[in-house]
């Protein structure tokens, strides 16, 4: 558990890094060339840089945007010559410098041209969907043969027909809250992510539209469901997740998942939960934010911030990364924060794929834990025992009778 | 399972107040992108 874990850490860490790669400024910088020759204007360097996708030093457009101060005076020959030509007026709106004013209320409506759009599209329809079908199909083929080579984790000593309280009902409300929500949630995002490539073509544009609209409600505000059974167990569980020394050993013998009879102690929750649990904290708050920007478009711009700070740490510097982008138009915020949201989901979704595995069919009796919230004694001493020890007061290495 | 069952239940109710909660609050995108003045209503 502990290294398939490490693995998602990793895969975490690469998925950003491709994110900050395809979306971010390249790191490599142009020089300045001489642009005598075209009268300051774009020169056939510039051109031959940006199809090689070097960063292309666009202060010479940006800047060039005229001076209304430097017009001629109305009164002179052939009338007024405004100070800023039609070229200059565009190079204004392309670079989000001119004085807009539009009749919508729209945060962003003033943004009249925006370029990063078809590079957030062939990401998006990319590497997001290719590294992130890979994951999910990596985990659920990791899982297959874990299942395989090591069956269904028994209880080794049997079921005794006694069960002791696991959890109470408030604690399987709020599990239940966050992961029902989450199932649906997943679903309905990754109909919207691969509807394109995967459904239309199956189905169908007629069919995929109505599903997708009623999916897209769905999810928009399941949401809310989620990130409240996400606090709930957070403010639940919290205090039995706190790494203590046990974890260590838990970690050392691999959970006793590998081998039969090998049966680590833990107390409420062992190391391998504990993963988990800080994981879905993790990803689950991420994932609300970025969520929380894109359910309220432009109105939480996150990502220049984050980039500002992340950038004054050096750690892009560090990864090779070079300076994240520290300002950006409110589009290019939401196309971060949906990239985001779906790379997280990827994670968050492979992450719980193991969950639920262990959870159901891949170990005997721990679905009872949540489902009626009793488990057997006999199990709660092989996989609880420190936890079974402190809510019986009984020694949980005595074999309790069979009914 | 009765817990599994409320939880699933309260998703949908949430959901729904979600929607007519922000709906009412003006968080719809007729009003959050537009104004009275472009409406045909």
């Amino acid at each position: 558990m502990a290294r398939m874990t490490l693995r998602i850490c990793v895969a975490l860490v690469l998925t950003a890094a491709l994110l900050l790669g395809g979306l971010g400024a390249p790191a490599i910088a142009q020089a300045s060339f001489d642009r005598e020759a075209t009268g300051g204007a774009t020169t056939l360097e510039d051109i031959l840089a940006r199809q090689e996708g070097l960063k292309v030093d666009q202060s010479f457009r940006r800047d060039a945007v005229g001076d209304p101060d430097s017009a001629a005076p109305i009164t002179g020959q052939l009338g007024t010559l405004g100070g800023a030509s039609d070229p200059d007026l565009w190079r204004a709106l392309r670079f989000g410098s001119a004085d807009v004013t539009v009749a919508s209320r729209s945060p962003a409506a003033d943004v009249i041209i925006q370029d990063s759009g078809m590079t957030w599209l062939s990401f998006r329809e990319g590497p997001l969907l290719e590294y992130g079908g890979y994951l999910l199909l990596a985990m659920l083929a990791l899982l297959a043969l874990f299942y395989l080579l090591r069956g269904r984790i028994r209880i080794d000593g049997g079921w005794t027909g006694q069960t002791v309280l696991r959890f109470t009902s408030l604690e399987r409300f709020g599990h239940w809250l966050m992961a029902g929500s989450f199932i649906v949630l997943g679903l309905t995002g990754l109909m919207m992510l691969f509807g394109r490539v995967a459904l239309i073509p199956l189905f169908g544009k007629d069919i995929y539209a109505p599903i997708m609209g009623a999916g897209k409600w769905v999810h928009n505000n399941v949401a809310w469901a989620f990130m409240l059974g996400l606090a709930m167990v957070t403010v639940m569980w919290v205090a039995h997740n706190i790494p203590n020394r046990q974890d260590l050993v838990w970690l050392a013998k691999g959970g006793g998942l590998f081998s039969k009879g090998v049966h680590p102690p833990a107390r409420k929750f062992n190391a391998g939960q504990k993963i988990i649990f800080w994981l879905v904290v993790l990803l689950g708050v991420s994932i609300s934010l970025s969520g929380l920007s894109l359910l309220f478009p432009f109105e939480m711009p996150m990502f220049a911030k984050t980039f500002d700070i992340l950038n004054a740490t050096g750690l892009p510097q560090l990864l090779g990364l070079g300076e994240l982008p520290a300002t950006m138009t409110p589009h290019q915020e939401m196309q971060f924060a949906q990239g985001w949201h779906a790379i997280v989901a990827f994670v968050f979704i492979a992450v719980i794929l193991a969950h639920i595995y262990i959870g159901s069919v891949g170990m005997e009796g721990a679905f009872d834990a949540m489902g009626s919230g009793q488990v057997d004694v006999q199990w709660a001493k092989e996989h609880h025992s420190l936890w079974y020890e402190d809510v019986t007061g009984q020694d949980a290495h005595h074999r309790a009778p069979a009914e | 399972m009765k817990s599994m069952y409320l939880a699933f239940l309260a998703s949908a109710l949430i959901a729904v107040a979600a929607h007519f909660g922000l709906d009412y609050a003006g968080f719809s995108t007729r009003d959050v992108t537009s104004g009275p003045d472009v409406r045909l209503d």
